[in-house]
């Protein structure tokens, strides 16, 4: 018996997603009374046994350099031999891209019942029921799981990281790996950026900023507050933004602890990706503006004359 | 080549989410219902496009549901494919959606299998992967392009904070979002087509559910939003920093 979690592998550090997993997983292990052991697959530059940290006693680590590339056939069948061999009752992923491709994998290959986009830890007084995220942040449905295995995927952002002092003891284990199907050609990273799913403050801004010209400001005001930049869909759509900032209904989903809306009216769809956020900020000239509505603070008024002055009060204020 | 589309019937962007029966079920009292978008703009038009450069291609659609989800099957039919196949089932259970919809993939024997990157109402973000695992296929999520020459694909997909260009052979799974093609509007010929492509209705082969939902919740009001004069920015500022917390 044991909660096994999955650790992603970013190769020279670890994310703030598997940060969150791990302190989740090694609260439902002490909730389900056992321990909580974390796995990863390929390679890693640094020390795995700090991460015991997080509340894991054991790291089992499948040192096959073939599993630094992602290939849910391939990691689908290495997971389930140490599921296996640990006695997993419960496996822990982050519902973000890694584990959205490989959770739903494991779930069909190991027939266990998954719940993706979890919000809270699992309730185990009758059973085990997992509170998710659906209708895109608009309700939370309760799942109950009926399997003896079960997978739950964490939403990122929704669980607090919790550290300690232990160490973890990484073990080697020796799993069958297969050959890959899938040839990873040439990959592209936005490096030393925050990652938008994972920021702690985000700050968007839409078609009332009125061109690309415009940003620069909006890019002064994250700096400060080293967040992450987001847009509404015309703004991508227009190039004005890259695309991997379009956030809403077809965008990313995201669940900051703030975010700043500025010169976004508040579509439905673009609420969806974003009705998560602990705190809203909306700064909108037009006070009939729907986005209000769902703000926590706003402003009325003119972006061009706001963001310089709200750059500059934070810049005093962090002084 | 035959590609298998999954299609899913989803309440529209707009609509209001309300439960009934002690909050289990979701109220679809005046809910227009759409295709998922997902499904529609990225998995289906690519699949129309691949059809339009490859007149050999033949392109299914599915749907796992009541009867209630035939306008959606027949409204996708307008915008392109040559005939659909409804499991008459309707289940919550993602693992019970995938079964039948492996099913259909085995009997059919499938090049290439599109889904949608999630469904907006269920957001499980995990039909696509289940069925990969099902019927053994490679699964690339949360594809941005797609190329075909032969039977090598060419797929860029994201990665956390990045994305990657990779190549693999068919048969192949793969997850649909923005980027893999662009919006279309069923124009009055293929309107009137849909009427007579083959809408097969087919019962369910036995599977069992793994999850069940015992309940819905929504989130709690917001208290209301706290406006600041346009001419005092220090105070939202000390208002996020002292009150809020989130700075
Ligand atoms: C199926 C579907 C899916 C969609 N998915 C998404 C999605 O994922 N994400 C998304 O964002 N949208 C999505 N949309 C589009 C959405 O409905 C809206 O059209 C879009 O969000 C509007 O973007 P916007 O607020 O930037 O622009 P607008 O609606 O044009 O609003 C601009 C705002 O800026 C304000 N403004 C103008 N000038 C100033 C100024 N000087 N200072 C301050 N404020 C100013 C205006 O008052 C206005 O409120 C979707 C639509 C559909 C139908
Ligand atoms: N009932 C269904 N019938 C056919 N395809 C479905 C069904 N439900 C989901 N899908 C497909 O699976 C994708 C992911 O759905 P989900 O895992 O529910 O988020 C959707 O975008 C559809 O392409």
């Amino acid at each position: 018996m044991s909660v096994l979690i999955f650790i992603d592998n970013a190769g020279d550090h670890i994310r703030k997603a598997s940060q969150e997993v791990l302190s989740y997983g090694a609260k439902v292990a002490e909730q389900l009374g056992t321990t909580a052991e974390g796995i990863i697959l390929g390679t890693v530059t640094y020390d795995l046994t700090t991460l015991g940290k997080y509340g894991v006693k054991k790291i089992h680590q499948v040192k096959d350099e073939s599993l630094n590339q992602l290939d849910t056939q391939v990691y689908t069948k290495v997971i389930a031999q140490v599921a296996e061999a640990t006695g997993a009752q419960v496996l822990i992923f982050s519902n973000n891209v890694d584990g959205k491709a490989i959770a739903p994998r494991l779930s069909a290959r190991l027939k266990a019942g998954l719940v993706s986009g979890a919000v809270a830890l699992p309730d185990t007084t009758e059973g085990f029921v997992v509170r998710k995220n659906v209708f895109s942040g608009k309700a939370f449905a309760d799942i109950a799981v009926n399997t003896a295995i079960k997978i739950v995927s964490l939403s990122p952002n929704a669980y607090k990281i919790v550290t300690g002092d232990g160490t973890a003891e990484v073990v080697n284990f020796n799993a069958t790996v297969e050959t890959s199907k899938i040839k990873v050609t040439s990959v592209t990273k936005a490096s030393g950026e925050i990652l938008l799913t994972e920021a702690e403050i985000v700050v968007s801004a839409g078609r009332g900023l009125k061109g690309p010209e415009n940003w620069g400001m909006v890019e002064e005001l994250a700096k400060v507050l080293h967040a992450a930049t987001a847009c509404s869909r015309p703004v991508a759509d227009a190039h004005w933004r890259p695309h991997n900032e379009h956030v809403g209904q077809t965008g990313y989903a995201i669940a900051p602890n703030l975010y700043i809306a500025i010169g976004i009216s508040g579509a439905i769809q673009h609420l969806a990706g974003v009705n998560r956020s602990k705190v809203i900020v909306v700064i909108n000239k037009d006070p009939e503006a729907p986005f209000f509505k769902a703000a926590d603070y706003g402003i009325v008024g003119d972006a061009f004359e706001i963001i310089p002055k709200f750059t500059a009060a934070i810049t005093k204020m962090k002084g | 080549m035959k590609i298998l589309v999954c299609i899913s019937k989803t309440p529209d962007t707009t609509a209001k989410i309300a439960f009934t029966d002690n909050n289990t079920k979701f109220d679809v009292n005046g809910v227009q219902w759409i295709i998922n978008p997902y499904d529609e703009w990225y998995a289906l038009v690519r699949a129309i496009e691949l059809k339009e450069a490859d007149a050999s291609t033949v392109i299914h659609l599915i749907t796992v549901g009541g009867p209630d989800a035939d306008p959606i099957i027949r409204k996708a039919l307008a915008l392109g494919g040559d005939e659909a196949i409804r499991v008459n089932a309707e289940s919550s259970d993602s693992y019970f959606i995938a079964m039948q919809i492996a099913a259909i993939v085995k009997q059919g024997a499938y090049d290439l299998v599109l889904a949608g990157k999630e469904t907006i109402d269920y957001n499980g973000s995990s039909i696509g992967g289940m069925i990969s695992e099902l019927s053994d296929y490679p699964y690339v999520a949360l594809a941005t392009k797609f190329e075909l020459a032969g039977t090598k694909a060419t797929i860029t997909r994201e990665i956390e904070g990045g994305e990657e260009v990779c190549e693999a052979a068919l048969p192949l799974t793969v997850s649909c979002q923005k980027g893999m093609a662009e919006a279309r509007i069923p124009n009055m010929r293929g309107i009137m087509a849909a009427r007579t492509k083959p809408l097969k209705v087919v019962e369910p082969i036995t599977a069992d559910t793994l999850t069940r939902v015992a309940g819905f919740v929504l989130p709690p009001a917001k208290a209301g939003v706290k406006l600041v004069p346009a001419d005092n920015v220090e105070e939202l500022v000390r208002l996020l920093h002292e009150e809020a917390k989130a700075i």
